[in-house]
């Protein structure tokens, strides 16, 4: 057992007739763990499904439902907060998709608030937060510091009433990993919502995507990461010249590895309809197993490919010598 | 996983897996005579996991796991098993139901109508709960209420009453030893010990009825009665209810129609015979 047979339901939905009911306590098992509850809920609603699964389906339905409100009020506070300072402020991942009523909010569960500022608005955004009501998750002079050195983003901050955590980017990848995207140019293509707020245009939210999946972590939800890829191709995917502008777009925040990677494991696990950017890798075969690694319980499997991933998402972060370092701070703590 | 059992509580199916034998031994024997989930699928699933691996031999410890979980749950010890599974099983009902809305409280039935007592833990609720459905009542759960949102009615999820401390020797002066799981020393609980409900309780469990009266005990005070209004008990309900937020528009539809349908009451009892007499005094009034 893996997660294969979940990523076969999200993409192709009349599979549901098929499966056996060893397998769907499997499948509600992984979706839970793979945050991906909500989306199933959603792909499968309407469906003839044994009582216990549209049970189950409907709780996530109304879950996901609540956290949207939760999220949207969410938004609607950092927009308070940060309205004065009159500066673009780019919503990003979850909160941008439902916002934007996209269909990738659909279902989504939806955890912190990531928001995108200019660098050089900061300092401001990150007193008016505190005067607001949110405060430090981890006062620890350590990560603080270096949150600001290497980070593309504050240090995580959480509401004191509201207890909903916010992250405040200022470029979408840590400034120790290689690739260098562009936050100026992030922040000049986006687009304006009713509200003032903005979101990414099009294609850079399918590169940032792609830079969270990739060249940012270890692949855990990469599952979800790559199922909100899909869904944004697939809204998008109607502009004429979408690919064209994507791989451009990618190339200029020298994402293109990244990207293109993206559209490859999307189209294995989901079908997604891609352009054919480039050839698939055998590589690939070892991002799908990590991706799909889960036992019919919810547990991970695959432990060593699991750890090698692990070490790959800090290589990719910061160079070895400075990761040497920073992992021997956080041992001796 | 290695050791796994599946149960139905009510309308509830659950799977709990393990890294050791001993707690699903545990299961296995408390949840002797509850029937397997409909269609053979779980509602929830719940595991017992020896993090980090090596602790499933040195020092073993439980780490709640599942469908539902919370980050900074502390594990348990293995001989605590019984309770971690109890819990494990609960955090999925207060973090994933969304079908019903739940309140701690403990539920009996009588001809056809439901009592919810309800109150903070040590209030007596799962004493009464237990005694009641030693006698002419039917227990349909001492852990939590599950009123269906559309319909109103008070589902049956009659798992093992977790009895604690005092209330353990309380209860098994009127009840048979072989219904009593192992009893669970020092846990953060304190005291605990299961009690298998009765065989009119499982008998029941697919057997919903509506709520007839709300009553709020408090053990340990001279005997007494208060009227309570209807916005004081809905406060007191949502306080007791893990998803009522979570279930928005219909959680609060039902919530107003519980309260505004049924009578309620608070009451002070300084023991368990006490307590029992004004149970019944007031059932027979309000009801």
């Amino acid at each position: 057992m893996s997660a294969k047979l979940l990523c076969a339901l999200l993409a192709d939905p009349s599979k549901a007739a098929t499966v056996s009911r060893a397998q769907w306590t499997a499948v509600l098992a992984i979706a839970h763990a793979e945050r991906l509850a909500g989306s199933l809920a959603h792909r499968l609603a309407g469906l003839a499904l044994p009582a216990t699964v549209h049970s189950v389906l409907d709780a996530a339905r109304i879950n996901a439902e609540s956290g949207r409100v939760q999220a949207l009020w969410e938004v609607e506070m950092a927009r308070r907060a940060l309205a004065p300072l009159a500066i673009p402020v780019v919503l990003l991942k979850g909160s941008a998709f439902v916002a934007a009523g996209y269909d990738a909010g659909r279902g989504r569960l939806i955890g912190d608030l990531d928001i995108l500022v200019p660098r050089t608005a900061l300092d401001a955004v990150e007193h008016a937060i505190l005067s607001a009501g949110w405060e430090w998750v981890k006062p620890d002079p350590y990560d603080d510091s270096y949150y600001r050195r290497w980070m593309h983003e504050l240090p995580p901050l959480i509401h004191t009433a509201r207890d909903r955590m916010i992250d405040i980017h200022h470029t979408i990848l840590p400034l120790t990993a290689r690739p260098t995207p562009n936050a100026d140019v992030l922040l000049d293509n986006a687009v304006a919502l009713d509200n003032g707020l903005r979101i990414l245009s099009p294609t850079e939210m399918i590169v940032h995507a792609a830079a969270h999946l990739l060249a940012d972590g270890e692949l855990d939800g990469g599952l979800r990461n790559l199922w909100d890829i899909d869904r944004l191709l697939r809204e998008f995917a109607t502009d004429a010249g979408f690919a064209d502008r994507l791989a451009a777009s990618a190339a200029q925040h020298q994402l293109s590895h990244a990207v293109n990677r993206s559209l490859r494991l999307a189209n294995m696990l989901y079908d997604t309809p891609v352009p054919p950017f480039s050839k698939r890798h055998l590589s690939d075969r070892l991002f799908i197993a990590r991706l799909t690694a889960r036992d019919s319980w919810g547990r991970n499997t695959r432990r060593p490919l699991r750890f090698a991933f692990y070490l790959r998402s800090h290589l990719l972060r910061m160079p070895p010598l400075q990761l040497l370092r920073h992992l021997w701070i956080k041992a001796r703590r | 996983m290695k050791h796994s059992i599946a149960m139905r509580v009510g309308p509830i199916g659950f799977r709990v897996g393990a890294d050791w034998r001993l707690p699903i031994t545990q299961l296995a024997d408390l949840y002797r005579d509850y029937p397997q989930p409909h269609e053979g699928i779980p509602h929830f699933t719940v595991r017992l996991e020896a993090r980090p691996r090596w602790r499933r031999f040195i020092r073993p410890n439980i780490t709640l796991s599942g469908d539902y979980i919370i980050p900074d749950a502390l594990p348990l010890p293995l001989a605590q098993g019984l309770l971690a599974s109890e819990m494990a099983m609960n955090l999925q009902m207060a973090l994933g139901q969304r079908h019903y809305l739940l309140l701690h409280a403990a539920t009996v039935e009588r001809e056809g109508k439901v009592l919810i007592l309800t109150g903070e833990s040590g209030s007596g609720k799962s004493t009464l709960a237990a005694l009641l459905s030693e006698r002419d009542w039917r227990l349909l759960g001492d852990e939590f209420a599950l009123i269906e949102t559309v319909t109103g009615f008070a589902w049956p999820f009659p798992r093992p009453v977790s009895l604690k401390n005092a209330s353990i020797a309380e209860v098994a002066k009127h009840v048979a030893t072989n219904r009593f799981g192992p009893l669970l020393t020092a846990t953060p609980k304190g005291d605990v010990r299961h009690l298998i409900p009765n065989d009119q309780a499982l008998g029941g469990m697919d057997t919903p009825a509506l709520p007839a009266l709300i009553l709020f005990p408090r053990f340990g005070s001279d005997s007494a009665v208060r009227e309570m209004g209807a916005s004081e008990v809905f406060i007191r309900l949502t306080q007791a209810s893990t998803n009522y937020v979570a279930l928005g528009d219909s959680g609060y539809r039902a919530l107003t129609s519980l309260v505004t349908q049924t009578p309620a009451r608070a009451f002070d009892f300084p023991d368990t015979a006490t307590g029992l007499n004004t149970v019944a005094r007031l059932w027979n009034t309000l009801t």
